[in-house]
């Protein structure tokens, strides 16, 4: 068979990979750049946000898509509830030091998969997609519901974009990034702030994790990778530059679902962490970031 | 009585503790035999983790590579070259000196939150490694080291060290060499040193210290005491698996030494062994040990950030080391 269909396929792929990618990586660049820190549970809010997709889809009957659209508002939502609550409860009383954050959310990490793993359990499930429609496309038909996946991952993302640089929100948050102490002599309150940004970026890798269920399913392990990926994208990306997120989301999505069609996975993903790694210890404003403050 | 000098008291409090640990090997039922003798080899990784967590504040999240080097090192050199025990274990230890030397080269020029994603990101391609040579590791599955090889050769006759009171005695003796290496190194000046580099980097820097040297021989020393942990633990165990290059076994020895009390030279053994029986206790319980790993890492963070150890020298024992 031609190149052609496997490049074209590879592509696609890897732009859904991408698409939420991109999504889980800006709620994690979000919680670093304005709090500084390193939430390591990320992967697991991400995990959560498919678990809770499968239960809600499963309460409906009916058509797939309704329990799909309810899942895609209620699951971010529970997710984005559980972040605040742990934001206050543990990350506020550490004072946001960053070994003592990293520590912390670590052990959330253990805590939620386990509680995944004793109430949800150890099978993957699936999400029935909202529609079957298979676009024809020059040499194969494509899932149209991956196409949708990657229109709504742009809308969510513009959608950040436009709070962040549009609102008053936005601006709330930025200035608290930019200089936390003069935010709060100026009235801003920098806590409640923190716990919306932790609660967003949660709630963000949640909408990521509906979108993808019903392509991959759930399954209590399945915040690892993501973790990792997005680690990397962020890195690429510079820390807090929402374009550099979306670009190093892109690239990455995109040559792994190219090199993982020409190489073996593991040693992709070796020489893609070795690479990071790398990256992170020569250039550690990230590759479209600007130089630290 | 005569009033004892803190370093008198602290000397024969740490001979006081091995002696003890030595009593244990002919009091202890069977059962506990073999967790203690488990525990003294992994609280010598979590002694190796303290040495740059605790001492020289160099929070890494990949030090599972060294302990996995060191027990690579050993065991895969006498799986597949039929090596004795004695190089075995010097070539696990070599293992993890390489491995932290280049490590350290490259991560150290990163600090803080930098630092651990980097050390994280080198310790995942030593794992992603271990699964990638599948035919000399056999991955996740591992090897099982063959009983007859795992014997100790002296100039007057073979320790076998699957019997679980040699097992216990050699494991004790590389805890107590690694305790008392500790406890010099933190009493002699290089050790003092680390503790200035944490305490306050760009003064040390300025009284003309070079900084980076002295961490980079902080985590070569740290991988050294972590390999010579792995390389015991592949010829005492007999098992060699891709398991413990994977990431838990970076967060284990930071949680150990979080639970003991960090930059103390107890600490480590004290909080590996409460962990222990921690989660075994929970395991007769329930099967969520890994609740109880996530509970107490945040209780501790969160209430007791100084570990047991660390809180007792607060309150009522300064002069603990």
């Amino acid at each position: 068979m031609a190149f052609g269909p496997y490049f074209l396929l590879a592509t696609l792929e890897g732009l859904v990979t991408a698409a939420v990618l991109s999504l889980i990586a800006l709620g994690l660049s979000l919680v670093f750049g304005v709090m500084r820190v390193v939430n390591v549970a990320h992967g697991e809010f991400y995990m959560l946000g498919a678990v809770l997709a499968w239960w809600v889809a499963s309460l409906f009957g009916g058509h797939p898509a309704i329990g799909f659209m309810v899942a895609l508002v209620l699951s971010p939502l529970v997710v984005a509830a559980i972040a605040f609550v742990a934001e206050r409860l543990v990350l506020s009383r550490l004072k946001y030091e960053p070994e003592a954050t990293i520590v912390a959310t670590i052990g959330l990490l253990y805590i939620i998969q386990q509680l995944a793993l004793t109430f949800y359990g150890p099978e993957a499930r699936p999400v029935e997609a909202p529609f079957h429609y298979r676009m024809q496309l020059p040499w194969f038909g494509y899932s149209a519901y991956k196409l949708a996946v990657i229109g709504f991952s742009i809308i969510m993302m513009l959608a950040t974009w436009f709070v962040l640089t549009r609102t008053k929100i936005g601006l709330v948050m930025r200035a608290t990034q930019f200089d936390r102490e003069t935010a709060q002599a100026f009235g801003i309150p920098v806590g409640r702030v923190y716990a919306g940004v932790f609660a967003l970026g949660a709630g963000l890798a949640a909408v990521a994790a509906v979108l993808i269920v019903p392509i991959q399913q759930a399954h209590y392990l399945m915040g690892h990778d993501p973790l990792l990926l997005s680690f990397i994208v962020v890195i690429i990306g510079g820390l807090g530059s929402l374009r550099g997120t979306v670009l190093a989301a892109v690239l990455i999505g995109l040559s792994d679902g190219i090199i993982s069609m020409f190489f073996s996975p593991t040693l992709a993903k070796m020489l893609a962490t070795l690479a990071v790694a790398m990256i992170l210890v020569f250039r550690p404003q990230g590759l479209f970031g600007a130089a630290a403050r | 009585m005569t009033r004892l000098t803190p370093s008198t008291k602290s000397i024969a409090l740490h001979v006081g503790v091995v002696v003890l640990l030595l009593a244990l090997n002919f009091l202890l039922p069977e059962y506990h035999r073999g967790v203690f003798a488990r525990v003294l080899v992994l609280a010598v990784f979590a002694m190796g983790y303290n040495l740059a967590f605790g001492y020289t504040g160099l929070l890494s999240l990949g030090h599972a590579m060294f302990f996995a080097a060191g027990l690579y090192g050993a065991g895969l050199t006498i799986y597949h070259l039929e090596w004795s025990v004695w190089p075995a274990f010097g070539a696990g230890l070599a293992a993890g000196v390489v491995v932290a030397l280049v490590v350290g080269f490259l991560a150290l020029r990163t600090t803080g939150v930098a630092f651990m994603i980097v050390t994280l990101m080198f310790a995942q391609v030593f794992y992603l490694m271990t699964l990638y040579f599948t035919t000399y590791t056999r991955g996740e599955e591992g090897l099982v080291l063959p009983q007859e090889m795992r014997v100790l050769g002296f100039p007057g006759g073979v320790l076998d060290l699957s019997d679980p009171s040699t097992r216990y005695l050699v494991a004790l003796s590389l805890f107590a060499i690694v305790l008392a290496a500790i406890l010099f190194l933190v009493r002699a000046p290089y050790g003092r040193s680390l503790i200035a580099i944490r305490e306050n980097e760009e003064r040390m820097r300025m009284l003309g210290y070079d900084v980076f040297v002295n961490k980079l021989m902080a985590v070569v020393l740290s991988g050294l005491f972590c390999a010579a942990s792995g390389a015991a633990y592949a010829v005492l165990f007999g098992y060699v698996g891709s398991g413990f290059a994977a990431i838990q076994y970076s967060i284990l020895p930071l949680l150990w030494v979080l639970v003991g009390g960090a930059a103390t030279t107890l600490g480590p053994l004290i909080g590996t062994l409460f962990m222990f029986y921690v989660i075994d206790t929970a395991s007769s319980y329930t099967t969520a040990h890994l609740m109880v790993v996530g509970l107490v890492l945040i209780g501790v963070i969160l209430f007791f950030p100084k570990g047991i150890i660390g809180t007792v020298r607060e309150r009522w024992l300064p002069w603990l080391p």
